[in-house]
């Protein structure tokens, strides 16, 4: 690793004034993405402003249909929550396929969203329950929050203080997991909330989206034969030593199918 | 910057670079070469120790970050003389051959009975999906973490 600052603010005010005077900053939070960056020196900020003291930045509360999990809770926390298990049971089976144990340890929501990795989880959970991203200074719906490849529509000085997920009336999260890493080759959301149907997926592009013929014809008849046939197209879908794209594009149907049946 | 934690119970001070990796205070500062660095990129797990109660990839934590926390590490485990059960039991299944990713396996498998007295496999092997060993075809390690458990249980 380069060298760096290190500054541990208390507060988001802080934390953002600490990023508008230093020179080529970075916020950290569980660390799992971006130190491991940093020991490749793929990233070299001159300041890391570490998130972990803000005061509230963690925690889930619950209201009668929504759920608000602050944007520093761990994976672990979310996956072993008693509340998320009863309100969104799929949400906390999703932070439970993260990864490890230890990723899970520290890694946070707000960091896996921030950092939109075209293979990760979090995204299309975020998608595909329609949640809310509360920043320090506005709040974005989920499908505006995703912009491409890494890339969200936050500014350089924004932090995530929290998602807050409307409660669905029912969910399934499945994933093809890479069998070494753990990220999604392919992983689905599908949900019903508030009437609305949605399918978010994850793995299989540059960035996650929703599949909306698949939706339109959920919305008529909510079982794995009503999708069965629905082409996925496979040009500009992700391409890598794991899967081709056209393998990708057959495992969107398969675990869309599954996720459906697993949604009941 | 200085480092203050508690390192298997004795409360440690360290000068250390804002860049230490918290496996690099442990090996390098305090000598405690027990947690083994296997990898650059977060997956092995030969690094793991506890923090505050909890396994964590002590390659992935800067030691700034565990300032005024506990760490337990491999050495912090058996009392005197007195192996831990799980150390015991990965010597009496054959739970390693070269030994390399034995600290991270113990450390991990820690906090797993820590959390779940009466593992099935099925939960052991996916709670060590995080610790990669070279040698042993994890049958051994599963089934010391088996025996371990039990013996802890009685
Ligand atoms: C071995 C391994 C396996 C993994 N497997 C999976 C997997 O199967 N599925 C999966 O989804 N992920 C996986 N991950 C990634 C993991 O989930 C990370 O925790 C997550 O991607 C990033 O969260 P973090 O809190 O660690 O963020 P950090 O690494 O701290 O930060 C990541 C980025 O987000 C920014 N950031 C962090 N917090 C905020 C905030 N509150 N507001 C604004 N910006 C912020 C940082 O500046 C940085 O650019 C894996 C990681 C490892 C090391
Ligand atoms: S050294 Fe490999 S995970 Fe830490
Ligand atoms: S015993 Fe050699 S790596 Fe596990």
């Amino acid at each position: 690793m380069y060298k760096f600052n290190y500054q541990q603010p208390s507060s988001v005010e802080e934390a953002i004034a600490l990023f508008k005077s230093s020179e080529d900053p970075k916020f950290i939070s569980g660390g799992m993405t971006l130190l491991p960056t940093m020991k490749l020196r793929l990233a070299q900020p001159s300041d890391l402003i570490d998130l972990n003291a803000v005061a509230d930045f963690a925690g889930i509360t619950a209201s009668e249909n929504t759920l608000t999990i602050g944007a520093g809770t761990r994976h672990a926390d979310v996956a072993g929550s008693d509340v998320v298990g009863r309100m969104i049971p799929a949400l906390a089976h999703l932070a439970d396929s993260i990864g490890d144990p230890q990723v899970r340890n520290r890694g946070t929501i707000g960091g896996s969203i921030a950092n939109n990795d075209p293979a990760a989880d979090y995204p299309a959970g975020v998608l595909g329950l329609n949640a809310t991203v509360v920043t320090d200074r506005r709040e974005i719906a989920a499908d505006d929050f995703f912009a491409g490849m890494f890339e969200t529509v936050l500014e350089d000085d924004e932090i995530v203080i929290a998602v807050r997920f409307p409660v669905p009336k029912r969910a399934a999260y499945v994933k093809f997991p890479n069998p070494a890493s753990r990220y999604a080759v392919v992983g689905v959301m599908v949900a019903e909330c508030a009437g609305a149907i949605r399918v978010a997926v994850t793995g299989a592009g540059p960035c996650v989206y929703r599949f909306t013929a698949m939706e339109a014809a959920l919305s008529k008849d909510f079982s794995s034969d009503a999708i069965k046939g629905i082409p996925c197209e496979q040009d500009g879908l992700n391409e890598d030593i794991h899967a081709s794209a056209e393998y990708r594009a057959h495992l969107v149907g398969v675990i869309a199918q599954r996720a459906v049946a697993a949604a009941g | 910057m200085k480092v203050q934690l508690s390192v298997n119970g004795r409360e440690v001070e360290a000068e250390a670079e804002t860049r230490t990796l918290l496996v690099d205070l442990l090996r390098d500062e305090l000598r405690l070469t027990g947690t083994h660095v296997g990898c650059d990129t977060s997956q092995c797990g030969a690094c793991v120790v506890h923090v505050d109660g909890r396994s964590v990839k002590s390659c992935t934590l800067l030691a700034a970050q565990a300032n005024g926390c506990e760490v337990t590490t491999i050495e912090g485990l058996a009392d005197g003389d007195q192996l831990h059960p799980l150390q015991a039991a990965f010597k009496e299944e054959h739970g390693l051959q070269c030994g390399f990713c034995t600290p991270g396996m113990i450390m991990s498998s820690a906090d797993l009975l820590s959390r779940n007295t009466d593992p099935s496999e099925k939960e052991i092997r996916d709670w060590l999906e995080g610790n990669i060993c070279r040698c042993t075809g994890y049958h051994n390690i599963v089934k010391a973490v088996q025996t371990a458990a039990k013996q802890m249980r009685d």
